[in-house]
């Protein structure tokens, strides 16, 4: 897998945009998405009412969270599942391991799952001899490249469909400079199609899992998922535990939003109720914590766990649409990214709630309604507290806490400010100094507001 | 303590006071036009769909419209003279080249152009998945409005697997262009028999 190495959200970005023409169009493509999904909100004129309601289902699921597994394990078992539990990702591709390994089996097909991508589950496999092939396209096509998704929907946005034939000429053998997406589309459907009916078994993720019945749903456009389940002899689902939803008839609401936040659809192709295996099917269920338990209890972030996993909140970032995905070098990029991340691992991640501009457009898309933005604001908090904070970010803010601590010190670092901007521009418009970055200075003013107040002030009456 | 536990554990103490589930029963649409809606609908996503007042009729509109030379299978009795009748005991791999698969639905969705099936009414789980073409038979009378209906009428559901199919496979992951016949069927015909 290629790594960005130790890089932060800043220095990735910067190689980002680097080609401008690019970012443009990576910020115009996502845009369009997001306009979809104003679009098909528009539609419904409960969709308030929707956000509101699916939000508190999920904080139920929160609340009740034990009861609910425990409830969806014993069905689960009654519908002739195999349940296992993992407490971190090493656990959980373990236990993917040892059931392929028990059928002997070497080749397996993944649909679309976030969760095994943040486990590493093809690398791990992959060392011990198991090849793994991702059958969503975007999956696919970012697979091929070594690279992991830049976003959880739409897995290769960042590429330009020229980059994508090139990449099929090399792996697929297609004609050299191929890049109309309906005929490469074909040429991967054709791949994979082989891939399908020759592997005996195939993971998927899970979208939801109700309590209620134990069955569990998996939404695709492309039909990967049941492609490679119903043709398989070993089933196996991973999920994370916030998955749950309490009741089937809550996937109604949840089935509204997800989709049309998501890509502006009505509804995904294909959402596919797996309640128990075929006959002479074996399915498997992994339930993963991976900091999931340390995530509830964190009561200013938990409500990140309500998260269904659309995407709205990355098409409407503007700092997602203008750095792209991977510059967030965590599985889960944009804003739901930067609040699920410093969980996970605070010091990796320390970069990513400073990558938003706070402006809380996330928050207002957000299906679910999670208040992305504010918990971007606390763990800024958190990691300066905890000492996780950039030293330039660091020392900044102690210089900025001792001028503002004092108006002494306030007014002389405002005149010597002035002093430079005006005379010595050149000290501030430099490479050092990183406000210079994409900007111009302003010129300095003669007099700060508190001089012009006192020479304008007027006698009261 | 086993991992199951740990994780039990931890939930326990991490998870807050809990809080009610809300009343969804509010949430209803509209009763009227369902028909027309669901056709409206389902064509945007990418499907044809025909009113029709007999499986006759259906039969008519497919032979006009496929290959029917090819491998054609059938879970509808009515269609047989045409297709073969769908097993649900054979190796699923064998159905590998199916060219059209005429089945039918237990309802469809007039807000999102969904139709609504269970395996027994599928043939076989991969049926609807794995051909070429699918073309779902519905009756008029069972389109309902919205998902919340829908699962009202699901209800505790005695299936192994079901699923809601709207519309061909489609992709747009290369630069967001749409295609239709991703991994699944090209093209998505419904039927509404009056």
């Amino acid at each position: 897998m290629k790594q960005n190495g130790l890089k932060d959200h800043a220095a990735l970005a910067e190689e980002f945009i680097k080609d401008e023409e690019h970012v443009n169009w990576h910020d115009g493509a996502l845009w369009y998405i997001r306009e979809k999904r104003d679009i098909a909100s528009k539609q419904i004129p409960e969709w308030e009412q929707l956000r509101e309601t699916a939000s508190a289902i999920k904080s139920n699921v929160i609340s009740n969270l034990h009861d609910y597994l425990v409830q969806f394990e014993a069905n689960l078992k009654k519908n002739g599942v195999i349940v296992h539990w993992a407490a971190d990702a090493e656990e959980h591709n373990q236990i993917v391991y040892s059931i392929l390994k028990a059928k002997e089996i070497k080749q397996m097909v993944k649909s679309k799952s976030m969760l095994t991508e943040e486990c590493q589950l093809n690398e791990y496999l992959e060392e011990r001899g198991i090849e793994v092939v991702n059958s969503d396209l975007g999956e696919y096509i970012q697979q091929i490249d070594n690279e992991p998704p830049s976003h959880i929907v739409l897995p290769c946005i960042h590429k330009r469909k020229e980059e994508i034939g090139e990449l099929f000429h090399e792996h697929l053998g297609t004609e050299k400079g191929l890049s109309d997406p309906t005929l490469l589309t074909r040429v991967a459907r054709k791949h994979l199609r082989n891939v399908f009916v020759s592997r005996r078994a195939a993971l998927t993720g899970v979208n939801f899992a109700v309590a209620e019945t134990g069955e569990f749903v998996v939404c695709t456009n492309e039909g990967n998922a049941d492609m490679g389940a119903h043709l398989s002899e070993v089933q196996i689902a991973s999920m994370g535990l916030e998955k749950i939803v309490p009741q089937k008839k809550h996937l109604g609401v949840f089935l509204r939003l997800l989709a049309r936040s998501a890509t502006g659809q009505p509804i995904t192709i294909y959402s596919s109720h797996y309640k128990k295996p075929r006959k002479g099917q074996e399915m498997h269920l992994i339930l993963v914590d991976a900091g999931r338990t340390r995530q509830l209890g964190r009561p200013d972030f938990r409500d990140s766990l309500k998260c269904i996993k659309c995407g709205a909140c990355m098409n409407t970032c503007p700092v997602y649409r203008k750095s792209g995905g991977l510059s967030y070098h965590n599985t889960i990029s944009g804003p739901i990214g930067a609040i699920l991340a410093p969980n996970l691992d605070m010091k990796k991640h320390a970069d990513l709630p400073y990558a938003s501009t706070l402006c809380g457009s996330c928050s207002n898309v957000c299906p679910v309604k999670i208040n992305i933005h504010e918990q971007l604001y606390k763990w800024r908090q958190v990691i300066v507290k905890e000492g996780y904070a950039a030293n330039t970010k660091a020392l900044g803010m102690k210089a900025m806490a001792w001028t503002l601590s004092s108006p002494g010190t306030f007014t002389t670092a405002g005149k010597a400010g002035r002093w430079f901007l005006h005379n010595i521009p050149f000290v501030v418009n430099n490479k050092f100094n990183p406000w210079y970055k994409q900007r111009e200075m302003p010129e300095g003013q003669k007099e700060s507001f508190g001089e012009w107040y006192e020479k304008n002030e007027k006698p009261r009456p | 303590m086993n991992t199951r536990e740990k994780i039990l554990e931890a939930v326990l103490k991490n998870q807050p006071p809990t809080t009610p589930l809300p009343d969804i029963s509010m949430f209803k649409g509209d009763q009227n036009n369902l028909a027309e809606q669901y056709m409206k609908v389902f064509k945007t996503i990418g499907g044809s769909a025909y009113h029709v007042d007999d499986i006759a009729a259906a039969r008519n509109l497919i032979k006009e419209h496929f290959d029917t030379t090819k491998r054609v299978v059938t879970t509808l009795a009515e269609m047989t003279e045409m297709a073969e009748h769908l097993s649900p005991d054979i190796d699923p791999h064998s159905y590998e080249n199916i060219e059209l698969a005429i089945i039918r639905a237990h309802f469809g969705v007039a807000e999102n152009g969904a139709v609504w099936l269970t395996e027994e009414l599928m043939g076989q789980r991969i049926i609807p998945y794995i051909c070429q073409h699918l073309a779902v038979v519905i009756s008029e009378d069972s389109i309902v409005p919205t998902l919340h209906e829908a699962y009202e009428k699901i209800g505790a559901g005695d299936y192994g697997f079901g699923g809601f199919i709207a519309g061909p496979s489609k992709t747009a992951d290369i630069e967001q262009a749409l295609v239709l016949g991703a991994h699944g069927p090209l093209t998505m015909t419904v039927f509404i028999v009056r």
